[in-house]
């Protein structure tokens, strides 16, 4: 079955000739990131086609949150690059779709679940352009999408975790982006919100989206993702998940071999100044 | 401008809104036309009001305004209402100077004010507010008098360093936002007393209105004062009008804004450029000590009121416009009362109202809904209650034949009421039409037996789930039920009877009532 999804996928890839002509939909480059001096990430290579789901999975503290701030440019990179599409991901944000971690949201803002979804259209319009009535019609579409059209004028805090992180989902699908990046995404909801969300989440893959998930649940990684990305401040494994997703790389990624890592980490942070001296 | 025939009546009316300390200034100048209003229009602000407000009260405590209590005017002869009439005519240009200037404080200072509350900034812009003090002071020693650009740019300065200072402890020292916006706060805002204390003492200059900066003077507003407000309050308006999209979505969501290409920090510095613009010009209105009020309090009561950031920006400009000009006219009427204070106590008087009173946020209509709520519940409970005696005495099927009745002692005793207590129950029935009562008995409606049903099903659909579904022993259940009755929705009874496929029996063995299609909600 599963199988059977995959190989539908790759002669849809066949045949339409704009995924496999273009660039990869996203390309790091040993990317390593420091968090006031402490290294957070080493060295991360990644590469993905269009039209992939792609979870990423490691223990707390993995990096995690920081690989996919970082890729799209919103934390400060101590080293490598970035590219969606053949650009510099900067300059291509426009195909570039995020959902953030509903903890980092003031959800007393006053704000109503359909201006939250109209601030996905905002990266299509000018510096100083107001949206258009076709935006508040994509607002719609959307909402209904994730079946929140009735809440649209709802104030946020007046909803359910599943509800607000279908409200998420709606605004990531009106950014009509190619590549998204979803941090935690089922994190909170109930169960009926996350069939309703994966089923989302397949449908915009199979249109020929890339999807990058931050994922905490391993019992259902393996039947979500088409790819996972182990991640321990080090990329351990990244492929297709029949072949990643193994007890010897799921160990690694979860056991203690790490520490060592983390210590060194520390021994950067103390040592202030030392790192960019030595860079130079 | 010009003086007309109506020059003494201007005259008389422009001492009524003076204090005693200016009259030494006056005494110089002579009598004062309306020419001269930028020096005549001066007024002491009064310790009366100030103790209102904790800030205030502090500050006098202290003695560090040196307030004095103003006069309060002996110039008698006219009436309110006349003063009222001149007040909103505005025919008198002192009055219409410290109007307008009131207006465009409110709109600066409501429009900036509703960002930094609901970007949580509020103590920022206290900050700032008072760490102007040292470069307004600066820009006095400058050219030795009120020069407002002078000012402006001292008091900028000062306010951005300020700022800066607050984010450079927090980021270079183990030091928390709170505990640096203190210290930057109290630091400046000393180094300004102290600044202040050192000018005074020295001889020469104009140093008449120096108070002013610390409790705010409308009266004293000069037409170059107001039209640096304008100035700003135009750019105000005009840079949120045109980012306004950027503003929003930076304030909302700081992280998802970047990753749409907004650069956050930019805005939030824009913003932080403006709110010291603002608090600069409001400075001489309402004075550093009580400026950040006039940037906290009018949006604070509109997001009491509004769930919609443009709704509560339009409303917090509309309740600052309301409590600065309110301020004015109050302190008019009074004379010789301070301007600020009276700004603020009105400005809070808003919040109060909608404290208490707003529909949606108020805390008067949520102990209503709650009151509401509970009478409900006890409503329903005397229906469980008939329920139960129903089954008891000759089981649901039969209720066809025997009616919907129970005896007013049973019910009575069930209920663990005497008699008082038990009409009133059973009032409250009535008046909702969910029983009738009929000598020594009471009979459910259609209505209320319908709600007694439900009520019933609701409490055993639970029980039966938690023991099936959830393994909970089935005399740990009814506690929880007997709350859970009463709010489950018709959406979640559905899923229960679903999950339990339409189960007739309770834990105990009791039989769960059905509730009759298209009755049921």
């Amino acid at each position: 079955m599963k199988d059977d999804l995959r190989s539908a996928e790759k002669s849809t890839a066949q045949v339409s000739p704009e995924p496999t002509q273009e660039a990869p939909a996203l390309e790091i480059h040993d990317l390593t990131v420091a968090y006031q001096r402490k290294p957070v990430l080493w060295g991360i290579d990644v590469e993905v086609g269009a039209g992939k789901l792609v979870g990423i999975v490691g223990p707390n503290g993995a990096g995690k949150s920081t690989l996919i701030k970082a890729a799209m440019g919103l934390l400060p990179l101590s080293s490598g690059w970035v590219e969606a599409f053949g650009k510099p991901l900067k300059d291509n944000l426009k195909r570039v779709g995020y959902v953030p971690q509903r903890e980092d949201i003031d959800w007393d803002f006053p704000v109503t679940v359909a201006d939250v979804v109209l601030m996905g259209r905002y990266g299509h319009l000018g510096i100083f352009q107001r949206p258009k009535k076709r935006d508040h019609e994509i607002v719609r579409e959307c909402l209904a999408k994730v079946r929140m059209l009735p809440f649209a004028d709802r104030q946020i805090a007046n909803l359910s975790g599943g509800q607000q992180q279908r409200v998420f989902l709606a605004r990531a699908l009106a950014q009509e982006s190619d590549l998204y990046f979803m941090d935690e995404p089922f994190a909170g909801v109930d169960a009926s919100t996350e069939d309703a969300i994966i089923s989302l989440l397949r449908e915009l893959r199979d249109s020929g989206k890339t999807l990058f998930v931050v994922h905490h649940d391993l019992s259902t990684a393996a039947d979500y993702f088409d790819q996972l990305l182990l991640l321990n401040m080090r990329l351990v494994a990244f492929g297709d998940t029949k072949e990643v997703f193994t007890p010897e790389l799921v160990q690694k990624t979860y056991g203690g071999q790490l520490t060592i890592m983390q210590q060194v980490a520390e021994a950067l942070k103390l040592e202030e100044g030392l790192t960019k001296e030595l860079r130079h | 401008m010009k003086a007309d025939s109506g020059v003494g009546k201007e005259v008389a009316f422009v001492k009524r809104w003076q204090s005693g300390r200016e009259r030494e200034r006056e005494r110089g100048l002579g009598v004062a036309g309306p020419s001269q209003r930028s020096t005549v229009l001066r007024q002491r602000p009064s310790s009366g009001l100030l103790i209102a407000l904790a800030i205030a009260a502090l500050w006098t405590v202290a003695g560090v305004g040196e307030v004095q209590a103003a006069r309060i005017s002996h110039v008698t002869d006219t009436s309110v209402g006349e003063q009222v009439v001149r007040f909103f005519s505005m025919r008198d240009p002192l009055v219409r100077t410290a109007v307008i200037g009131c207006i465009l404080m409110g709109i600066s200072s409501g429009l900036l004010g509703g960002f930094i509350v609901v970007r949580r900034l509020a103590l920022v812009g206290d900050t700032i507010s008072h760490a102007v003090l040292p470069g307004i002071m600066m820009g006095y020693l400058w050219h030795l008098e009120k020069d407002p650009v002078a000012l402006f740019i001292g008091a900028v300065i000062a306010g951005v360093l300020g700022a800066v200072f607050v984010s450079m402890i927090r980021q270079t020292t183990r030091i928390k936002q709170d505990a640096a916006l203190g210290i930057v706060l109290g630091g400046f805002y000393a180094l300004g007393i102290l600044i202040k204390s050192i000018i005074q003492r020295g001889a020469g200059g104009d140093q008449s209105g120096l108070d002013d900066f610390l409790f705010g003077n409308a009266a004293a507003l000069s037409s170059g004062d107001v039209i640096l407000m304008a100035v700003v309050t135009g750019l105000a308006l005009l840079l949120v009008g045109l980012f306004y999209k950027q503003f929003f979505v930076s304030s909302f969501d700081e992280t998802f804004a970047e990753s749409l290409g907004v650069p956050s920090q930019v805005f939030h510095y824009l913003l932080m450029v403006l709110l010291a613009f603002s608090i600069v010009v409001a400075l001489q209105a309402v004075g550093a000590v009580l400026v950040s009020a006039m940037l906290i309090i009018p949006p604070a009561t509109a997001y009491l009121l509004t769930d919609r950031l443009h709704k509560l920006l339009l409303l917090s400009v509309v309740i600052g416009i309301v409590a600065s000009v309110g301020g004015a006219f109050f302190s008019f009427l009074s004379t010789g009362l301070p301007t600020g204070p009276f700004m603020i106590v009105s400005a809070a008087a808003c919040f109060v109202v909608a404290f208490l009173f707003s529909p949606s946020h108020g805390v008067l209509p949520r102990i209503f809904r709650r009151r509401e709520q509970t009478r409900r519940i006890q409503r329903e409970n005397t229906l469980k209650a008939m329920y139960h005696l129903i089954e008891e005495e000759g089981g649901v099927d039969v209720v066809a034949q025997s009616g919907r009745r129970v005896s007013v002692e049973s019910l009575m005793t069930k209920r663990g009421r005497d008699a008082t207590e038990f009409d009133t129950e059973i009032a409250a029935l009535v008046r909702h039409d969910l029983a009738r009562r009929e000598n020594g008995s009471i009979e459910l409606t259609e209505t209320g037996w319908t709600r007694a049903q439900e009520i019933v099903r609701n409490h055993r659909l639970w029980e039966l789930y938690l023991t099936n579904a959830a393994d909970i022993a089935s005399d740990h259940v009814h506690d929880d039920a007997e709350i859970i009755e009463h709010v489950i929705g018709a959406e979640l009874v559905a899923e229960l009877e679903k999950q339990l496929k339409n189960a007739r029996i309770d834990p105990h063995g009791s039989n769960i009532p059905v509730v009759e299609e298209g009755i049921a909600q």
